[in-house]
């Protein structure tokens, strides 16, 4: 089952047409890796499924982005009750100058009321969901400052679990941390698809191919090719696609 | 999946963005109010006779020109001392000073000076230009209280224009053999010419509105005197001063407001010069 | 080139010795306080004089308490802060988040020239607008008061905490706000919530600053408090540090003369440990 669909989306900043009639649908419950060389286009994109372009100065999005059934950019569409539901983790880890406690109950306690002791749990659920509970259970009520590139990300992700979303939107999660943090991280991806759909942007190929199930790929605006993983890998459809994973380019 | 954001949620939204919106009104209707009301009660009052004589008990008349002179001879004696001071020592804290705990102690004294009110430059001025050197109440007392004041301000914006000249000039040159002070004649005072002189504008609004510490060191005397040696050791009263003295003790209001619209007319050139040196360095 | 050289020599000594003037200021401010302030206090004894309550310095068994100063010009600050703070953090909040460039460029111009009044100009207008205005509109018998003081004082301090906050605010990093976005946080929320705390030590450092001013301001004050060694009441004529320093300054002799050194020390010691607050709260920002 398709949980977004985007149908026909083009977005323009200023005049520069930076998506060209996008249509591709992002499958319930499974990694959907979106690649391409830098300037494709692909964080744009992603960024359009949460409504994060709406906040760039001149920027003139038409087409739809389906999600649970309606149009996200239709009028009367909440925007915060959006991004409650489709949540984004970051390329650089951005926790905020708060304790790791206050970084994951900042979102619950925005758009909920909750005791104490639920609130606890939820913070414990979070972190234990992004699998960094071990490493940070000691210290809570420590600054988010003080931990590691790795472990300042995990943080992240658990800080987009905590208000309980569908959909995990990833830009380039792992493009600014050493290979290990990566490694745990595409580890913890893999877990989650369990009970989230993960769309990931990444312009690390063999990351794409090692955790994804459905690739889509972009050049220039456009969405050249769209399928499952292996074949996308293993028997592209369009030369272009095969030029840039065979890396003639990009 | 709901669509709407709580009602809680909205109304906190609304009440914070209506609170922020009254305090930004708040702050240009002060403005406004300020000086749209002076202007309304002084500017009329500004007529030739009070801007070119002097008061004269004869004619029961009152006249500003000895303060608009006094004013003019304390920015002039103020800057003719405190800005060869002043750059030269931002010039040694940026191009010569080595020892860096130097350049903090001497930073840090130059804050703490910024810091300190006006009365208390006014009192010591007092007690140390006009009692201790024996200069009396007069220009002269008062400009070196001002040298003090505005020292700070100076020696920040020469540092932050020294501070823009690229490296490289330091460089070029001393690789052409230049000494130091050569150099510095030559290349780093000229590219920062701007930003100097955009110091120097900003105290001289500084000196125009200092009143507290020139009340007591320059004096208030209202006598016409034209030759500016002569002035230096005489007490007069800056504009500012002159607005105290005739709209507080005097209750000459109208006065007051007169030089109140001077005052505000001389801020406004003096902010839109400052402007106008900004622009001129951002297109070198 | 021995006169290159010696040219040399010659102007590094000059910049030195301009570099020593401010530390030379420096020093001699703080000895002339302390000399000054002194003997009045030794005189008059140093609990009597912070905290009796009776200044009559002209009187014939003349006294020199300035508690009444003292607590003035305390209430005052923390009056004017009351006001101006509020006002001032969301001004600035307006000023770095919410107008558009053009607006934003307008109302700085606005909040820089309200910095570069002559405070004389402000107490004109305290005293002709503001104590009459207090004065029909409380029923009292005469406008000047500490009330009339609180609000041109918060309006002084308006411009040193708009522009140190905007700046603050400014700074805020991009990606903490993005965070708040992306969680479903609303423009407001992330403001007040996220922005705000991040930016609280330039913040605190704008208030420290306009505290500064406010602790410090003599002639604008000097022109609607009334002047009279009340202890501090909102609608009484008061007297603050600074005013008491100004009022008997022109004609003040012998003890009279040493008390008056002695407040401008009190002063000058509170204005230091604001200034030392200032650097630590400082420095604790520097530090994340």
């Amino acid at each position: 089952m398709n949980i977004i669909t985007a149908k026909g989306l083009n977005l323009h900043y200023g005049s520069f047409h930076a998506l060209k009639n996008i249509d591709v649908d992002i499958p319930e419950k499974e990694i959907t890796a979106l690649i391409g060389p830098s300037g494709c286009g692909k964080s744009t994109f992603l960024k359009t499924l949460n409504r994060m372009n709406d906040m760039v100065q001149g920027v003139k999005i038409t087409g739809e982005v389906i999600y649970h059934g309606e149009d996200i950019y239709a009028n009367g569409m909440d925007v915060t009750v959006l991004r409650k539901n489709i949540g984004m983790v970051f390329q650089k880890p951005n926790p905020f100058p708060m304790s790791i406690y206050d970084n994951i109950a900042y979102g619950p306690r925005l758009h909920g009321n909750y005791k104490k002791s639920e609130l606890n749990d939820l913070v414990e659920r979070s972190l234990r969901g992004a699998a960094v509970w071990g490493e940070v259970k000691d210290r809570l009520k420590k600054s988010a400052m003080g931990l590691s590139g790795g472990q300042q990300q995990r943080l992240c992700i658990a800080r987009a679990l905590s208000v309980e979303p569908d959909v995990l939107l990833m830009d380039e999660p792992t493009s600014a941390l050493d290979p290990a943090s990566t490694m745990k991280i595409e580890e913890l991806m893999s877990a989650l698809k369990k009970n989230y759909t993960v769309v990931i942007v990444t312009h690390n190929m063999q990351q794409a191919a090692r955790i994804s199930d459905k690739t889509a790929f972009f050049l220039v605006g456009e969405m050249v090719e769209v399928g499952d993983t292996d074949d996308v890998f293993s028997m592209p459809k369009d030369k272009r696609t095969e030029d840039y994973i065979t890396g003639r380019f990009g | 999946m709901k669509n709407r954001l709580s009602a809680k949620r909205r109304a906190y939204g609304t009440i914070l963005k209506g609170f922020i919106l009254l305090c930004a009104g708040i702050t240009v209707m002060l403005l406004a109010i300020l000086i749209g009301f002076i202007f309304y009660r002084g500017l009329g009052n500004i007529t030739w006779e009070l801007l070119t004589t002097a008061r004269s008990a004869l004619k029961n008349t009152i006249g500003i020109l000895p303060n608009i002179l006094y004013t003019l001879y304390i920015i002039l004696t103020t800057l003719v001392i405190a800005l060869p001071v002043g750059i030269g020592a931002a010039i040694y804290l940026n191009e010569y000073a080595a020892n860096k705990r130097f350049v903090r102690v001497i930073e840090f004294a130059t804050e703490t000076l910024t810091g300190i009110p006006s009365i208390i430059y006014g009192l010591v001025g007092y007690l140390f230009f006009c009692q201790k050197l024996g200069l009396g109440s007069s220009i002269l007392a008062g400009s070196l209280t001002l040298v003090i004041m505005t020292l700070p301000t100076i020696v920040r914006t020469t540092q932050e224009a020294l501070k823009t000249v690229p490296d490289s000039y330091r460089e070029g040159a001393v690789a052409l053999g230049a000494t130091k002070w050569y150099m510095i004649r030559t290349i780093i005072l000229p590219s920062s010419l701007d930003g100097v002189v955009g110091g120097a504008i900003l105290s001289i609004g500084r000196i125009v509105g200092e009143s507290a510490a020139l009340i007591f060191t320059a004096g208030t005397g209202y006598a016409l005197v034209t030759n500016y040696l002569q002035a230096l050791g005489t007490s007069g009263g800056s504009l500012s001063v002159a607005l105290y003295v005739y709209a507080f003790e005097q209750g000459e209001f109208d006065v007051g407001f007169a030089i109140a619209s001077i005052l505000i007319i001389i801020v406004l050139i003096i902010n839109f010069m400052t402007k106008f040196v900004k622009r001129k360095l951002k297109k070198v | 080139m021995k006169i290159k050289a010696v040219m040399e020599k010659t102007m590094s000594c000059l910049f030195f010795i301009c570099g020593m003037v401010t530390i030379a200021a420096v020093i001699t401010i703080s000895v002339y306080m302390v000399l000054s302030g002194i003997p009045a206090i030794k005189e008059v004894g140093l609990s009597e004089f912070l905290f009796g309550q009776v200044w009559k310095s002209t009187a014939a068994e003349p006294q020199f308490g300035i508690l009444p100063f003292i607590l003035t010009s305390v209430y005052g600050t923390l009056g004017a802060c009351l006001i101006g703070v509020p006002v001032g953090i969301m001004t600035a909040v307006f000023l770095a988040k919410i107008a558009s460039t053009r607006v934003a460029a307008t109302v700085n111009t606005a909040v820089e020239l309200l910095a570069g009044i002559p405070s004389v100009v402000y107490g004109l207008i305290g005293m002709i607008v503001l104590v009459p205005a207090i004065m029909q509109l409380f029923q009292l018998k005469n406008g000047t008061s500490l009330l009339a003081a609180i609000i041109v004082l918060a309006v002084m301090i308006l411009p040193s905490i708009i522009s140190v906050s905007r700046t603050a605010l400014m700074a805020v990093p991009k990606e903490y706000e993005e965070a708040s976005y992306a969680l479903g946080a609303t423009k407001m929320e992330t403001i007040f919530k996220v922005s705000i705390p991040a930016a609280k030590s330039g913040i605190a450092a704008g208030i420290v600053l306009g505290i500064g001013r406010a602790i410090g301001e003599a002639m604008a004050v000097m022109m609607v408090a009334g002047n009279v060694a009340n202890m501090p009441g909102l609608f009484k004529s008061v007297t603050f540090l600074t005013t008491a320093i100004a009022k008997e300054m022109s004609y003040a002799s012998g003890l009279q003369k040493q008390a008056l050194y002695s407040i401008a020390l009190v002063l000058f010691i509170f204005i230091m440990i604001i200034n030392v607050i200032l650097n630590a709260v400082l420095k604790r920002g520097d530090k994340r």
